[in-house]
């Protein structure tokens, strides 16, 4: 308990200090209400309609995980392939660069009006974001292999299914946990630009779709409200994967380091 | 001396004029010619750099000599069956102690059932409990990793045993011990042994024959008979003839090596 209050209090002091600076700030200089709220008026403005806030941000954490899983597979898949053949990772590696300097904002139209609207569209938008960590580090996993333990399955005739289901595959887990943690908070923002562009349908929407249609209008608490929304969820995902990977890295490397 | 009992299980090595080089470097290996008979224990002692490890690999097969022929068979079969004993434990870290010594098994593929019986017959070879057994391997000392991976080399019933400086980590008094325990096995088990050291002391106490070796390139430049008879134990490390016999081969070791350096400065790390 006290460990906990060791590294939960001071990060909770420091928010806050700053919510409380930037109160004081709004007494002092008074902006208008559509440059900066208060930090009251944004609490009055997520109490307001909370409903509405949840949905969205249920619906965009919908998004997140499905692309994230799908990342985390197709990225462990690619890595696999890429183990398998250095030709292929040389041919294909460079193309899968694509993916990392891809500017999103400018790609994300044209998945909408390939794919239409809806989630297949913002899904899309927010695997391109959050393939590329996977597929580096389950590949650099699967292709670091302690040479002893290659020449140890050499030795014993090992087939290549069984190097890859026995040595690759365990060795590359700590490294797509890494690459995954790395993504969880990607995918996040992939959707919120993926939702940027569609909704779901009639009255269904993510928080990409509110933040862009309060900022047009100068809603600027409920701005504020949706951006606050989109960190908490991208900061409980990497927490869920987090925890998630240490339960697993557990039995790979002793917990007391 | 050695007994000479040729078994079944052990391999006959045969090396003639083997040279190994790799490419734009000199040779590693030079002119290497020797037989091993079944069922010898023999150590090879030499300076770093005399291709003693890259000599091991080419034994297991893992790597080819690019020149002469290396032949490892048994009565029956022209390949030996062979188990490698790395400088490191090199086990599994995410696998237990039973499921790490199952592993060569199920590579090749022996039934689950059979399995189980000769991982747990190695295990009280090697004197692991099985509170042990189901523990991992960073959960071990140094010299228990080392028993495992021993065990790991010994369950596939080798013909031919190769360690590569196995306790070369490990502090004196251990290592001493599982010298001991390796001679145990030996007697026990009769496999062929190459074993690989830096240190005179291990090769006399485990070998029947010593190879000393020399570098750039590697050669064998002598081959000792150990005159101690089996099995031996603890005291033969105190009697006198013991540090004559150590004495003479780290001498002959000391002759090998390369006559560059200025007198009085000696790398040889033994």
């Amino acid at each position: 308990m006290s460990k906990l209050a060791k590294t939960s209090l001071p990060p909770i002091a420091a928010l806050l200090l700053v919510v409380a600076a930037w109160q004081a700030c709004e007494r002092m200089f008074d902006p208008p209400k559509y440059l900066l709220p208060s930090p009251l008026e944004v609490v009055s403005a997520i109490l307001k309609d909370p409903g509405k806030l949840v949905r969205a941000t249920w619906r965009t954490a919908i998004a997140a995980v499905a692309a994230l899983a799908i990342s985390i597979v197709a990225g462990t898949l690619t890595g696999l392939l890429f183990s398998q053949s250095a030709l292929l990772r040389r041919s294909l590696y460079p193309y899968a660069i694509f993916l990392q300097t891809v500017p999103i904002i400018a790609v994300a139209p044209l998945i909408v009006l390939w794919l239409g609207y809806g989630t297949a569209s913002i899904v899309t938008v927010a695997v391109i974001i959050s393939l590329f960590p996977v597929i580096t580090a389950a590949t650099a996993g699967l292709t670091h292999l302690d040479p002893l333990l290659v020449d140890f399955f050499t030795l014993h005739h090992a087939s290549r299914w069984q190097t890859l289901w026995k040595l690759r595959l365990p060795t590359a887990v700590p490294s797509i946990i890494t690459g995954a943690k790395t993504s969880s908070g990607l995918a996040v923002i992939g959707a919120i630009v993926g939702e940027f562009f569609t909704g779901y349908g009639t009255n269904d929407y993510g928080l990409g779709f509110l933040i862009r249609v309060t900022a047009d209008q100068s809603r600027t608490a409920e701005l504020f409200a949706a951006v606050l929304a989109s960190t908490a969820l991208g900061v409980m995902i990497f927490a869920a994967v987090s925890s998630a990977g240490a339960v697993i890295l557990n039995r790979w490397y002793d917990p007391a380091h | 001396m050695n007994s000479g009992v040729a078994t079944l299980n052990a391999a006959t090595i045969s090396l003639r004029s083997v040279g190994k080089a790799f490419a734009d470097k000199p040779p590693v290996l030079s002119d290497v010619s020797f037989d091993i008979a079944a069922g010898e224990f023999v150590a090879i002692v030499g300076p770093s750099g005399c291709g003693k490890s890259t000599f091991l690999r080419m034994l297991a097969g893992l790597d080819r000599p690019t020149e002469g022929s290396i032949m490892s068979h048994d009565d029956a079969n022209s390949v030996s069956r062979t188990a490698f004993v790395f400088q490191e434990p090199a086990l599994l870290p995410w696998r237990s102690v039973t499921a790490n010594i199952a592993l060569p098994l199920e590579l090749e593929g022996v039934p689950r059932l059979e399995r189980n019986l000769r991982v747990h017959e190695c295990l009280s070879l090697i004197g692991l409990s099985d509170a042990d057994a189901a523990k991992l391997p960073r959960q071990l000392s140094g010299g228990m990793r080392m028993r495992v991976s021993l065990a790991r080399s010994l369950v596939t019933r080798p013909q031919l045993l190769l360690l590569d400086e196995p306790f070369a980590a490990l502090d004196d008094i251990l290592r001493q011990r599982l010298n001991a325990e390796l001679h145990r096995l030996w007697l026990e088990q009769r496999w062929t042994a190459v074993f690989v050291t830096h240190n005179v002391a291990e090769a006399a106490f485990l070998a029947n024959r010593v190879l000393v070796m020399s570098a750039h390139p590697g050669r064998v430049v002598e081959d000792v008979a150990v005159p101690f008879a089996t099995p031996r134990d603890e005291d033969l490390r105190s009697t006198p003839e013991f540090a004559r016999f150590v004495g003479e081969i780290a001498r002959r070791l000391r002759r090998t090596d390369t006559p560059a350096l200025p007198a009085g400065l000696n790398p040889a790390a033994f």
